[in-house]
């Protein structure tokens, strides 16, 4: 009975030093998977035009980064990443990309001439570098966080801090507070002259002398009434002023100039059609006319 | 699977890092490249952990997330004062010391 038990016991300390040593074949599934997604995100955080794009993959990346830590006995440390990095960080930068990325359309234009292929270049070096030397690092057996987390993982965090820790943690709350003011300071403007009233801005544009009546309104009759939808001049062009400055910046007018060129024709052929008269010559007929009837005069 | 795995991946993330930081001129974009080389570190201060059998590393790895939580708070004040400057969110424009 007893030899039964010792061998179970030994069995069983087999299986944790192993279990220490290598992964599960779940971990190891967990791995390559979620592995490939991280450094795929990773990839398209670099590599995306669009900051948001960016951001949203670098999110990605971390709430897999956070699956890792969770894997490796870090359950604190993997709640945290949730709640710090993807909850507060990467939100932080999509309120500040909204903030700042009106023209955010990056330039690809190289300013040195070469730089990328360089960095690249010093990015794979730097990388093989990297690599081998972990491979060559002598890193022992792996000994596994089963003794260090036995009385709970926020447990064992805690009773570092708060002892061998303390000061550094102390030093952080100053750094924290710190950043805090320091970010006030950066971002608060004093305003040096006084705000222009609503009058004051009527004076001036009727000084300038330019748009006293409101702007034209986008849309195109009663079939667009998007507003990033330009209205269109009576020659059929569209008209810059009927949209905002904003979705100008950001290249995002939707330009149905054509589409109602061809909607009028259309409408042309069919009244004449009805009318009996003799066919119009399609498309682009009507402005081609407009144009010889200028020529005439 | 051996944990070293980890590491591997730790240091591909760094690099990738790294390489934006060096190719992309967005400062927004540049930052978040430093972010996730910031991340690649954590990882890899949690797989020595769990190698080495204590919680020192993820001692280091909870500092870390709080020194780039400060980071992240003055750098994008820090954007977000010279777009205010300059109009831009480059880190070519911003090539002067004075405005």
């Amino acid at each position: 009975m007893s030899a039964a038990t010792d061998s179970l016991s030994l069995a069983a300390s087999d299986t944790v030093a192993l279990a220490a040593s290598t992964t599960s074949t779940g971990e190891a599934v967990q791995f390559w998977i979620l592995g490939t997604i991280a450094v795929v995100g990773a990839l398209c955080t670099i590599l995306m035009r669009k900051a948001v794009h960016s951001a949203l993959c670098l999110a990605g990346t971390m709430v897999i980064l956070a699956i890792f830590y969770l894997a490796n006995g870090a359950y604190f440390l993997g709640i945290v990443q949730i709640v710090v990095y993807t909850g507060a960080i990467m939100m932080l930068f999509l309120f500040v990309v909204m903030l700042v990325g009106v023209t955010a359309a990056d330039s690809l234009k190289e300013s040195i001439k070469g730089q990328r292929w360089l960095a690249a270049l010093c990015a794979l070096g730097f990388g093989a570098l990297l690599i081998a030397g972990i491979s060559r690092a002598s890193l022992g057996a792996s000994n596994g966080l089963g003794t260090a987390n036995a009385g709970g993982n926020v447990e064992g965090l805690a009773a570092l801090i708060f002892t061998k820790y303390v000061f550094a943690f102390e030093i952080t709350g100053a750094l924290l507070i710190t950043a805090a003011v320091g970010a006030m300071v950066l971002t608060h403007r004093e305003r040096t002259e006084k705000a222009a009233t609503q009058r004051e801005l009527a004076e001036r544009r009727v000084r300038e002398g330019r748009h006293l009546p409101p702007l034209p309104a986008p849309g195109v009759y009663a079939r667009h009434n998007a507003v990033d939808v330009a209205g269109l001049l009576p020659d059929g062009t569209p008209s810059e002023l009927t949209v905002s400055q904003t979705l100008r910046a950001r290249g995002q007018v939707r330009d149905v100039s054509i589409e109602a060129l061809n909607d009028l024709a259309a409408l042309e052929q069919r009244s004449e059609d009805r009318l009996g008269r003799r066919p119009a010559p399609a498309g682009t007929a009507r402005r081609g006319r407009a144009h010889e009837e200028e020529k005439d005069q | 699977m051996n944990p070293v795995n980890y590491l591997y991946l730790a240091a591909l993330l760094f690099t990738i890092g790294a390489t934006g930081v060096l190719i992309r001129r967005n400062a927004i974009v540049v930052f978040m490249c430093v972010e996730l080389m910031l991340n690649a570190c954590n990882l890899a201060f949690v797989a020595f952990s769990r190698m080495h059998g204590n919680l020192d590393g993820q001692i280091i790895a909870f500092f870390t997330m709080v020194v780039a939580a400060a980071e992240v708070v003055v750098g994008l004040a820090i954007i977000v004062s010279l777009f205010r400057s300059r109009h831009s969110a480059s880190v070519d424009d911003a090539s002067l010391m004075k405005l």
